[in-house]
């Protein structure tokens, strides 16, 4: 559905990606509590296509419960999907079996979040980096050994650290360690869920510079899930912004933080302190009413409309699509279209996007 | 020096220590600021800078042991908190001073109704009836833009989304309406919609209320938005303090300059970012001289050996180190007084 600032294929393309998690196990609960069972399914990721081209960075942006970090780990299919497609190279990683699939996993890494509990207590970080050698029997005994000290050198961390367990190390030592994990196999795609949101702010620059510094290094592509909008914007190329399962808007990083068109990205960006008083104390913030709804029963119709300073009638009934409103700048709003993409200058109650939006629904059914 | 000369809170000397199987850990090493009424202080730092041991002190919930307030002034309008016996301490605790802390999840009761849990404060402090502390309770969760308060009163905590719930832990502490509000990072949980709204709440009712606020976080874009005046620390020590403007435009100190210069701008195109190179320090472990050398940029012999002076820049702004007023003048100022 996007289209590239190249003309290459994507190295991946997602395509109309869905996760839904089942609640009914509680049926029994909702038997007694409730007097029926009700059929709950939160869906996490509900429809995201996306491409990814080789050596760029994505930035993935979006609140908790967004879904952003269920897409990151479908696509690996850490989490199974429940619909669509993740195509690598030709082929579709959703319907592999389960070899087959571990074979491309060699491919694709993650980096998690959570330095401390993504490191298994009892291992030393040799046998944690050298574990995915051993699994793709990739080298063993004293190649694995050096192979291992290279990859410590590589994030920038002493060879000697080798028979050392993961409680003997900083939280910024230990991202490094499952970066050192993650690029062992020589992946060409890392998902990095959230790699800096538990360190402190003087870590948080090291890891980022890491990360870029390797993506020059080995050629890596990056699918970068934060919700820090500063992080997103200094390393991502471009950038999607995800709100309950739907992308609502994506576009090269400079556009997106420079010139949004969704009223839910200006909130968000509106809503990042900025480290500087001037600035601080003159600019009017776009401040939101309420919270983000539950992914269980989200809102019919556009998913932000409980929340939108712009919404009309309309928005409560059709469901936007993420259409090209500007060149290579997409968003979903029936609001805007590519004659009219400020949504402050629409006519109020206006929708010069329905249009477009029905063709582009009709099209994909 | 001490009693109230416009002056909410004074601490003076502050020194915090932890007996630890590692040896004693400086939580807090000799801090000293001043706060005046309505006024809101920002306390940065990283992990294990001593920010929050400093506001435990102040409010004496150091656990004893392992912790010991080893020695120190914190005048509370006039009164030493820390020679007050602890039931007089009580009296002040939740009432005078209120505090606010990072996890909404963790600081509120999950088996007792909201009603109860904020109907306590004023019951205990003041006096209140049964009947005159739910109506407060009701009163203050309509303050905190709780939408209808009447019906959500008797709620239990769970049946609250995280930004609201810190918005019940706002009403709860602002119901004896206190002199002084710690906000211990009170929106790092929250997403930044959600901490936007917080943060313009707390800033409403601090005009409303003339509440001093002391703002304890490690985002400096928070700092930079809400805040008159900022304390650096590092390691348990004040590595720099000004004004806010003042902090942001002519950092003197090479920490504070590093943090600064660590945070992506959004609003520029830049290359690689600039880092400060190692991990924040094991407190029980300091090295000698200044405990920021091994990671500083501008570290020098004498920085190795000899623990910095606390430089007074100008009147409002002071730094801990050796080539303060170097740093101070390569970032534009001109340090009134130069006395090394």
């Amino acid at each position: 559905m996007t289209t590239a600032p190249s003309n290459d294929q994507p190295l991946l393309s997602i395509r109309d990606l869905k996760v839904h998690f089942d609640l009914s196990y509680d049926a029994i609960l909702d038997r007694v509590l409730r007097g029926g069972v009700k059929k709950r399914v939160v869906k996490a990721v509900d429809g995201v296509s996306l491409d990814i081209f080789s050596g760029e960075t994505v930035g993935l942006v979006g609140e908790s419960g967004c879904g952003k970090s269920t897409l990151g780990r479908a696509i690996l299919r850490l989490t199974e999907p429940t619909s669509g497609q993740v195509i690598f190279r030709n082929l579709d990683l959703a319907h592999l079996s389960a070899g087959d699939l571990r074979q491309q996993r060699r491919n694709l890494q993650i980096i998690f979040q959570d330095p401390y509990a993504s490191l298994n207590p009892r291992m030393t970080i040799g046998q944690i980096v050298g574990e995915p050698l051993e699994t793709f029997r990739l080298a063993r005994g004293a190649a694995a050994e050096q192979r291992v000290k290279e990859l410590l050198e590589t994030v920038g961390l002493s060879q000697r650290y080798i028979k050392r367990y993961p409680h003997e190390f900083s939280g910024g030592q230990r991202q490094r360690i499952g970066i050192a994990r993650a690029l062992a196999v020589d992946p060409d795609f890392i998902v990095a869920d959230e790699p800096i949101s538990a360190l402190d702010v003087s870590i948080q620059a090291q890891i980022l510079n890491l990360l870029e510094r390797l993506q020059v290094q080995k050629r890596l592509t990056y699918l970068f899930i934060s919700h820090d909008l500063r992080a997103i914007r200094h390393v991502s190329d471009r950038t999607a912004v995800m709100y309950l399962g739907k992308l609502v808007e994506l576009a090269d990083s400079k556009t997106l933080y420079d010139e949004p068109l969704m009223p839910y990205t200006k909130a968000l960006i509106s809503a990042v302190p900025v480290p500087d008083p001037k600035i601080e104390a003159t600019r009017q913030r776009i401040t939101l009413e309420g919270d983000v709804p539950s992914p269980i029963n989200p809102p019919s119709g556009c998913r932000f409309h409980t929340r939108c300073p712009f919404a009309i009638e309309a928005c409560r009934e059709v469901e936007p699509q993420l259409l090209e409103i500007k060149p290579a700048h997409y968003a979903a709003c029936i609001r805007i279209s590519p004659s009219e993409p400020h949504i402050e200058d629409v006519a109020p109650g206006a929708a010069p996007g329905l249009e477009l939006n029905q063709k582009a629904e009709s099209q994909k059914l | 020096m001490s009693s109230s000369n416009g002056h909410l809170l004074e601490v003076n000397n502050l020194r915090t220590y932890f007996e630890t199987e590692d040896g004693v850990v400086k939580a807090v090493d000799g801090i000293s600021f001043l706060l005046k009424r309505g006024e809101t202080l920002g306390i940065v730092g990283e992990s294990g800078s001593g920010k929050s041991v400093t506001n435990l002190s102040i409010i004496r919930l150091i656990p004893d042991p392992p912790g010991r307030i080893v020695s120190g002034e914190v005048i509370f309008d006039g009164q030493d908190i820390l020679l007050l016996p602890p039931d007089e301490v009580r009296k002040i605790r939740g009432c005078r001073i209120a505090m606010i802390f990072q996890d909404p999840m963790t600081s509120l009761n999950p088996f007792l109704k909201i009603s109860k849990q904020l109907m306590e404060v004023t019951q205990l402090h003041l006096g209140h009836s049964k009947g005159q502390a739910y109506e407060h309770a009701i009163d203050m969760l309509e303050t905190v833009g709780i939408p209808d308060a009447r019906a959500r009163v008797d709620n239990y905590p769970h049946e609250f989304s995280g930004g609201m719930r810190q918005r019940v832990m706002i009403a709860m502490a602002l119901s004896c309406k206190p002199e002084l509000l710690i906000a211990d990072e009170p929106t790092t949980a929250l997403d930044v919609t959600i901490q936007a709204q917080i943060l313009e709440l707390i800033k409403k009712l601090k005009e409303e209320t003339r509440t001093s606020v002391i703002l304890i976080t490690h985002d400096l874009g928070v700092v930079a938005g809400m805040t008159d005046h900022v304390i650096v620390m590092y390691a348990g020590k004040i590595f720099e303090q000004a004004k806010t403007t003042e902090l942001f435009a002519r950092p003197g100190n090479p920490y504070t300059k590093g943090l600064l210069r660590s945070v992506p701008d959004p609003t520029s195109e830049q290359g690689k970012l600039y880092q400060i190179p190692g991990s924040p320090p094991d407190v029980a472990h300091l090295p000698p001289g200044c405990p920021f050398a091994p990671r500083c940029e501008r570290a020098e012999d004498i920085c190795r050996r000899e623990f910095p002076p606390f430089v007074e820049l100008t009147r409002d702004h002071h730094s801990l180190c050796h080539f303060a007023n170097e740093v101070f003048a390569a970032s534009g100022g001109t340090p009134e007084n130069v006395r090394v």
